[in-house]
């Protein structure tokens, strides 16, 4: 026997096998489980909001205002709402956010990098809540108050601007990420023919990545308008709200409507359709917000595909 | 030989001259620089006057009864002694146990998968596809998913608005985070490890086990930390699969496992529901305050420390 190899000797023991199999079938298990998450999601979104679809009374979807209990279901009191706060909220988040991705990507040194970056991350990590409190405590009566003295004590434009800030550092990162992506033979070609910095950064760095940087406003605005705590506790409604497209009034958007129909005296599984409601509004968020990371997605992947 | 000496025009030498000389005065470059500062400088001041005015209003209540605040309950008025945050630290802890012990292993399984064993097929780039747009869904609807499905279909399980609903809800919505983070940091091991590991005769799961592993578990980390601290501070999803609002009954201690199946609160719940209290009562201000300062201290926390690790992580690589 001694002398000649056998395939047994050359073959993997059979234990290792079964150990490799196992490890194997495991991590696709559990790759598998979000794919589950996916459709139980989309799932459960249709079967309830289905019951909505069917059972509403068509006309009580457009009329005075967002009133659970008396039946009134006005998503155009809704839509108008969250309008309003994400295009705030973008005015505040867009130049901000830009000039800072600018600022980093193409000014700051090392050293400046590297103690700003993490603060805009601290800022990316605090959560929504305690913008919340910050947009009805400070921005209400500091900002909006000063701006228009009628407004009420939580508006759509404090929690637009709330909802603004929370989205800084997402526009700052991805547009930052976009501009580093641009390559320095850009930059130095630039600068061969004698521009300027300001003028490198404007004129040719700006324009190269401007589909990173349309990505992250699209981003910036889907995130905008899934924001739910800052409007909940700054949008200056409860339960309900009469229909206005006054900045400086309150009113629900439809992810504040959400949290106020799950805790509002009603409670979920309240009389009628409110529950299913609450998945229909769950549905249209869903696909609306969607709808926008897909579009931002497409002009990632032309950055990632030109460079 | 002067610069510009072949134009014949002797203005526009003495222009470019000019030109060329004015090194330093650039006023378009210094406005368009400054406004670049005070955009990043306005960053900064909102950070810091949020912080500011946040400390100042929950001063008050940390200053004097620190220690009663955090095993203080839930109460109906401001002025109560007993008004503390308690129940919400409690129900915070669970949540951050429950996601490290469901979320982690799955989404770093997921990861391993994908980066490691995946053929490049369709069902893979599917896979991928799904998981960058569970990560872009907003968090209420993960609410919506959790009363669906932990509430109403297995409430029997779970205890319908429960903890255990609530801490499963979040595991989910955090899974994308951890996935992608995970990921990258996977990615990032240098090809030469896993070729040196097959040329000696290891399998697959000991190469991923041995040196992938290993060489990413601070990439792996700083992720897991980051998604536990998003955890923690979500409320939405809590408030729509049932966080308590108003008074909780029960105060269970933080190793009390019966606490998972009973109704619950957590701090993000606390803060949401003393700031709306506020305008009935305006004492539940300082204290909604007070309570943001523990949460911040938890979150920025968890958040340091991921930034910190990355940091060294990403020095040693390079």
């Amino acid at each position: 026997m001694s002398g000649t190899v056998t395939i047994e000797d050359l073959q993997t023991a059979p234990r290792r096998v079964r150990k490799e199999r196992n490890a194997k079938f495991l991590l696709l298990f559990t790759a598998l489980i979000s794919v589950v998450i996916s459709i139980v999601l989309v799932f459960s979104l249709f079967s309830e909001a289905w019951d909505f679809i069917v059972g509403i009374d068509w006309a009580s979807t457009w009329s005075e205002g967002w009133y659970p209990r008396r039946g009134l279901y006005d998503v155009k009191t809704l839509f108008v709402a969250t309008l309003i706060t994400t295009g705030i909220a973008m005015a505040v988040a867009g130049p901000i956010g830009l000039a800072a991705a600018i600022y980093l990507s193409e000014y700051a040194s090392s050293r400046t990098r590297a103690f700003i970056k993490p603060v805009l991350e601290i800022l990316a990590g605090v959560p929504s809540v305690v913008l919340g409190f910050f947009a009805l405590f400070f921005i209400a009566p500091e900002i909006i108050g000063r701006l228009n003295e009628d407004a009420s004590a939580g508006s759509l434009a404090a929690a637009g601007v709330g909802v603004g800030l929370l989205t800084i550092p997402l526009v700052a990162s991805v547009s930052e990420d976009a501009m580093k992506a641009v390559p320095l033979d850009l930059r130095e070609a630039g600068a061969g023919l004698g521009a300027r910095k300001s003028v490198i950064s404007s004129r040719v760095v700006f324009p190269a990545a401007i589909s990173g940087i349309v990505a992250s406003f699209i981003v910036a605005t889907s995130r905008a308008i899934g924001e739910t705590m800052v409007v909940f506790i700054a949008g200056g409604a409860a339960d309900s709200a009469g229909y206005t497209h006054s900045a400086f009034e309150g009113s629900l958007t439809m992810t504040a409507a959400m949290a106020s129909l799950a805790s509002g005296t009603d409670q979920v599984k309240g009389e009628g359709l409110t529950f299913q409601s609450l998945f229909f509004v769950g549905l249209l968020l869903f696909a609306i917000t969607f709808m926008l990371n897909m579009v931002a997605d497409r002009f990632v992947r032309r950055v990632q595909e030109r460079y | 030989m002067k610069i510009g000496s072949t134009l014949n025009d002797g203005k526009a030498t003495d222009r470019i001259n000019d030109e060329i000389r004015r090194r330093n005065s650039d006023p378009r470059g210094i406005i368009f620089r400054t406004f670049l500062q005070l955009g990043l400088f306005l960053a900064l001041l909102i950070l810091t006057v949020l912080l500011v005015d946040v400390v100042q209003n929950g001063w008050g209540t940390l200053s004097t009864r620190f220690g009663d605040f955090l095993s203080g309950t839930l109460r109906s008025r401001s002025i109560d002694e007993k008004l503390g945050v308690h129940q919400g630290l409690v129900g915070s802890f669970w949540i951050a146990v429950t996601t490290a012990i469901v979320a982690f292993p799955i989404g770093i399984g997921a990861a391993i998968y994908l980066e490691e064993y995946a053929p490049k097929n369709r069902l893979t780039r599917f896979i991928e596809i799904n998981i960058r747009n569970l990560a872009g869904v907003p968090s209420v609807v993960y609410g919506l998913l959790g009363l669906f499905i932990f509430v109403n279909t297995f409430g029997k399980w779970t205890g319908g608005k429960s903890l255990l609903s609530a801490a499963l809800t979040l595991s989910i919505l955090v899974l994308p985070i951890v996935i992608i983070t995970a990921s990258e940091a996977i990615r990032a091991t240098p090809q030469s490890l896993r070729e040196g590991a097959y040329g000696v005769g290891a399998t697959r799961w000991e190469v991923v086990r041995r040196q992938v592993l290993p060489y990413a578990a601070p990439g792996i980390l700083t992720g897991t930390l980051l998604a536990m601290s998003r955890a923690i501070g979500e409320a939405a999803p809590l408030i729509l699969v049932g966080a308590v609002t108003g008074r909780l009954g029960t105060n269970p201690g933080f190793l009390d496992l019966g606490a998972l199946k009973e109704r619950f609160v957590a701090m993000p719940i606390v803060i949401t529901e003393w700031t709306q209290n506020s305008g009935r009562d305006p004492g539940f201000a300082g204290a909604a305050a007070a309570a943001i300062v523990v949460l911040l201290i938890f979150v920025l926390a968890l958040n340091s420390i991921a930034i910190l690790l990355r940091n060294r992580f990403e020095k040693r690589r390079k």
